[in-house]
């Protein structure tokens, strides 16, 4: 078991989502910057899906109760182990009673602790990621323990190809089905002018604070996914992340690739970003 | 079958959207599911689709999504389906709400404002059968068609920070129940004691797309006693077979 000592802000177990739901009304879920995860589990030699902890921005104070190997990844949150730093994407030894704490956030916003063999939490609808009304608690809290099996590991893969995407500000996106709606000026704006992230932004969707002229557009409620980009009458847009609702309402006018969903979900409240049409 | 013309277009690098025309029809989402099915009979594996209204969306669970390869096998499978019949097992279901004040927070004000009692309202509402034409929003939220026109009314001003669940609302010209508390700008008008979603099920949702409700006035007394043969699971609305 890891205890949880201190839960952080918003710590979730999330592995890569919850696939064949979305006709009910489930969302997809799973770990925000994918990119992050997968790596993190390809150094432990884990399933590309094992479950992980996702921490945002203020990280927990965790125990382990029995020896086994760590990987961190995604946002440094100033991790130590024991008080001695650990670095990202080091394979690192951990035995009973070891103490692992996060301080100050550096860059990114979402950090990432995975464990050899992944958290074992049990599966609800064939995932372990947290998502209330599906799982029955929405993120970790303190006095938790969150079960991993002990293991002895000695890293194979000693290096992976980081492309840091904390710095990178440009979201790669595609037409939506409604981007024939835009106007030039409308056009002009979205890919001209750079936006920033407002304080609404959470694992179910990022509102961006810049408003455009808008629109009196009406469609009947059709599906969306992570990474769509609706525009409302009032000329916001809102960026549906993987907690986001399978259905809306809004004309959907961009799509995000999934490396830019990995950019986005690195951001936080005040940062820069701007669109690039593939 | 009445098959209506369909337009296929990218969602991303994982999704395709397919539209049917753009109206709310009981033709055209039969139309849809019978895509849906044939769809499903051709057996590729990782696709999940979501029926919404007059459109599909389909999303796959593999790398490397060939739009045009897709759009091919879409429209394939859409053009057999004129030549076909195909048989769905579709209920028409009893949905128990009750209408009393303490649930239905804002019938008062609803009646007022459509001009009408409060027991002409609840006849009205329950004397329609609705068609789930999509779920989505939340895990197990119908968005049903078939309000009458009298009992259309525009949603809150100021939404609610919280609408207890079972909820039942009225909004525009849709009705519906809120799966879970949630946030929400419908007036309330009554709670259903049914669990709509259940995720510890192999089938979370027994309601289908495509099935149809119809709402039954209960008393109080009758909404605990459902409410708790719910829990224990002994309890499940009244069903009848559509196309039998």
């Amino acid at each position: 078991m890891l205890k949880v000592l201190k839960s952080g802000f918003f710590t979730t177990i999330q592995d890569l989502g919850r696939f064949g739901y979305r006709d009910i009304g489930v969302p997809i879920s799973g770990a925000m910057d994918t990119d992050s995860v997968k790596k993190a589990n390809l150094l432990l030699e884990n399933d590309p899906n094992a479950a992980v902890l996702e921490i945002t921005m203020t990280g927990p104070t965790l125990q382990f109760d029995a020896p086994t190997a760590i990987c961190l990844s995604g946002a440094n949150i100033s991790a130590t182990l024991n008080n001695i730093p650990v670095e990202n994407y080091q394979v690192v030894q951990v035995s009973s009673g070891d103490i692992l704490s996060y301080g100050k956030l550096e860059a990114g916003l979402r950090g990432y602790l995975a464990v050899k063999g992944g958290f074992l939490t049990e599966k609800v609808l064939q995932s372990r990621s947290q998502y209330f009304p599906v799982t029955s608690k929405k993120r970790i809290k303190d006095g938790d323990g969150i079960p991993y099996e002990k293991a002895a590991y000695s890293p194979m893969i000693s290096e992976v190809k980081i492309e840091n995407h904390f710095l990178a500000k440009e979201l790669e996106v595609f037409k939506g089905p409604e981007f024939d709606i835009l106007s030039d000026t409308q056009l002009a704006d979205i890919f001209s002018k750079p936006f920033t992230v407002s304080k609404e932004n959470n694992r179910m969707a990022y509102q961006l604070k810049e408003v455009i002229p808008g629109h009196e557009v009406s469609m009947l409620t059709s599906g969306t996914l992570p990474g769509t980009v609706q525009f409302t009458p009032a000329g916001r847009l809102i960026i549906l992340m993987k907690d986001g609702q399978t259905t809306g309402g809004y004309p959907r006018v961009l799509q995000l690739s999934e490396q830019a969903m990995d950019i986005l979900a690195q951001k936080k409240m005040g940062d820069k970003l701007s669109f690039r049409l593939v | 079958m009445k098959s209506y013309p369909i337009t296929i277009k990218p969602f991303g690098e994982r999704a395709i959207l397919i539209e049917w025309p753009n109206q709310v029809e009981e033709a055209i989402l039969a139309n849809i599911l019978d895509f849906y099915d044939a769809f499903k009979e051709l057996k590729l594996p990782g696709w999940e689709m979501s029926v919404a209204y007059n459109s599909l969306t389909m999303v796959c669970n593999k790398e490397h999504l060939d739009f045009e390869q897709i759009k091919k096998v879409v429209l394939d499978c859409h053009a057999k389906l004129e030549n076909i019949k195909i048989r769905r097992a579709q209920h028409l279901w009893q949905i128990p709400v009750c209408y009393d004040l303490e649930f239905g927070i804002d019938l008062e004000e609803v009646a007022k404002k459509l001009e009408l009692s409060i027991e002409e309202l609840i006849l009205q509402h329950t004397s329609h059968q609705y068609v789930v034409y999509g779920i989505g929003f939340l895990p197990g939220f119908m968005y049903l068609g078939g309000l009458p026109q009298t009992l259309e009314i525009p949603r809150r001003a100021e939404p609610r920070l919280q609408v207890a669940k079972g909820s039942v609302g009225l909004a525009g010209k849709q009705t519906g129940i809120y799966p879970q508390d949630s946030p929400g700008g419908w007036n309330i008008i009554g709670n259903c004691p049914v669990n709509l979603f259940n995720p510890k099920l192999k089938e979370p949702c027994f309601i289908k797309v495509g099935d149809k409700i119809q709402f039954q006035q209960i008393s109080k007394a009758e909404y605990d006693l459902h409410k708790i043969e719910g829990e224990v699971g002994i309890y499940k609305p009244e069903k009848t077979e559509l196309n039998a």
